[in-house]
């Protein structure tokens, strides 16, 4: 038997220390279901996940309960609903009501794909889907969207970068009676995986199977006990430490993926290894950033103590799973993660700093929330630096910023749940407009040259 | 399949009799027991074959998690893979 010392210690991460599978996801191939028509194309939607994923949840919530290890979202991910735009035509917004249905019918609570994928030009149907977002959003509940605007390879398309700066502002204005939760379900992408298990950038690209199941690891809360453990450790002791926790949260992620794979008779895509936090005590990765000696998150020194993180994460996960994707690394989701919180409600973590984090941490700027009157140029602004971060250095970044309408620097925006909470922070507001409304694409870089 | 039972909390009589009588009734076989104090806590490991069990394990599960609340203990009843793939390579 396994000595009782490591017995112990699992329980005490499932159980002190928020040690969780933070989502099954399932990824379903939509391509099947394209048609000329778009009601017969929705209804084909809407049998496939039905059918694909009517045992997900029940399946889920059976294998938390036998290995006692808690699963906190089901969820599914779904080819580009721009694709099946491409071939249908009509109002796109047909689409997010038909997932909202499936969505309901299976009992996720969300549904990624209502995304565009278009880093190098817009093709047929792109433009009508990211002009229908800020409705999709507001008319559904459970549904995530995405839009890729930029990649290493292809370089990144302006014309995109300014409409996503129009349409983020879009997406909070007609949530505005809603906590502008529009754009907390909406990210835009420099670089986007295909196969991220994680909302709200989950989508099922083209070159994945009819049918597969990824599973998201989280966890911060087991990394930082373990470094409360070496105060006076010297910073390759705790790059071992973050190593040794990552291996054996990645086996059990390991473990629940392939379990699931087996029970649904559904392949198993990968395992992504990522720190995610929410906004409980004890699960986050500002944290962690702290215990490794920082007075508070935001403090000078915060990159390099998350870049270690990042990096030391993802060399103990990778050999504990045998197919390791999405975004694997540290999350830093402002107003899901309560060290984050705190630092930006005192003022040493700035926007400044967070995008400099980004490009060490595993995606990018996340769940931050801006003044509300910030104009679409700034956005695009934001999202043209990011997906520089993201190009330049063959990482994805992404940026799902929350203008908080009619709310001013220092007032909170809540969305409640595991999306958090936070201040409305401080923006360099100096206008951008004129490079933003230049358009065309900024070229691939010379790292894209690898043949 | 083996699950391993894990009991957690101050010493009181009888925690292992009731412990052992669930098992009974359900027809778990208790393969082995290891038990210590750890920290003034009592600890005790069961690992037990739920092969034949007449019940659903994560009935056999719940019902172990309930018994320990009664008796003011955190009792666990988990898959034995868990702790294999976390600990094993």
């Amino acid at each position: 038997m396994i000595n009782t010392h490591d017995i112990l210690e699992t329980i005490n991460m499932i159980r002190q220390e928020n040690l969780d599978i933070r989502t099954i996801t399932m990824g379903i191939s939509l391509l099947s279901c394209a048609d000329s028509d778009i009601h017969n194309s929705c209804e084909k939607v809407y049998e496939k996940i039905c059918r694909r994923a009517s045992r997900l949840v029940e399946t889920g919530e059976q294998i938390e309960k036998e290995y006692g290890i808690p699963i906190i979202h089901k969820r599914i991910a779904v080819t580009p609903v721009s694709m099946l735009v491409a071939a249908s035509g009509g109002d796109p917004v047909l689409y997010a009501k038909t997932l909202e249905r499936a969505a309901r019918a299976v009992g996720v609570n969300f549904i990624g794909g209502y995304s565009a994928l278009v880093q190098k030009g817009f093709a047929a149907g792109d433009r009508a889907l990211i002009d229908s977002i800020p409705e999709a959003l507001a008319e559904t509940e459970h549904i995530c969207s995405s839009v890729n605007v930029g990649s290493t390879k292809a370089g990144i398309n302006m014309d995109a970068v300014a409409t996503m700066g129009q349409i983020v502002r879009r997406a909070a204005e007609a949530t505005a009676d809603n906590g502008c939760i529009g754009p907390a379900k909406l990210v835009v992408f420099c670089n986007a995986p295909e196969d991220n298990p994680f909302m709200a950038g989950a989508f099922h690209g083209a070159g994945e199977p009819d049918c597969v199941i990824n599973v998201g690891v989280s966890g911060p809360g087991v990394v930082r006990a373990a470094l409360q453990k070496i105060p006076h450790g010297n910073i390759t002791d705790v790059a071992d430490t973050v190593k040794k926790t990552a291996f054996k949260i990645t086996r059990v992620g390991q473990l629940v993926a392939k379990e699931a794979a087996k029970r649904l008779g559904v392949p198993f895509g990968i395992v992504d290894l990522s720190l995610a936090p929410t906004p409980a005590v004890g699960d986050s990765v500002a944290h962690i950033l702290e215990e490794m000696g920082l007075e508070q998150c935001g403090a000078h020194g915060t990159t390099a103590c998350l870049a270690l993180l990042n990096d030391a994460v993802k060399k103990g996960g990778v050999m504990a799973s045998s197919h390791v994707g999405g975004l694997s690394g540290a999350f830093i989701p402002v107003s899901e993660d309560a060290g984050m919180i705190a630092a930006a409600e005192s003022g040493t973590l700035t926007i400044e700093k967070l995008e400099a984090m980004t490009a060490v941490c595993s995606v990018g700027l996340d769940m931050i929330i801006i003044p509300g009157d910030t104009t679409a140029e700034v956005i695009s602004g934001i999202i043209a630096d990011e997906a520089a971060i993201g190009m330049v250095n063959s990482k994805t970044t992404a940026v799902r910023v929350i203008p908080a309408i009619g709310k001013e620097i220092g007032d909170t925006l809540n969305f409640g749940g595991l999306l958090g909470y936070g201040p409305v922070m401080r923006l360099n507001t100096a206008s951008p407009a004129d490079f933003i409304h230049r358009g065309g694409r900024i070229p691939a870089p010379i790292q894209s040259l690898k043949n | 399949m083996r699950a391993i039972i894990t009991v957690v909390g101050h010493d009181t009589v009888g925690i292992l009799a009731k412990i052992s009588a669930l098992c009974a009734q359900h027809n778990v076989n208790i393969i082995e027991v290891t038990q210590s104090i750890l920290q003034d806590m009592f600890c005790m490991i069961m690992l037990a074959d739920v092969s034949a069990c007449n019940v659903a394990f994560t009935t056999l599960a719940d019902e172990a998690k309930a018994l320990g609340e009664e008796m003011n203990l955190s009792v666990n009843a988990m898959h034995e893979d868990i702790f294999n793939s976390m600990h094993r390579i």
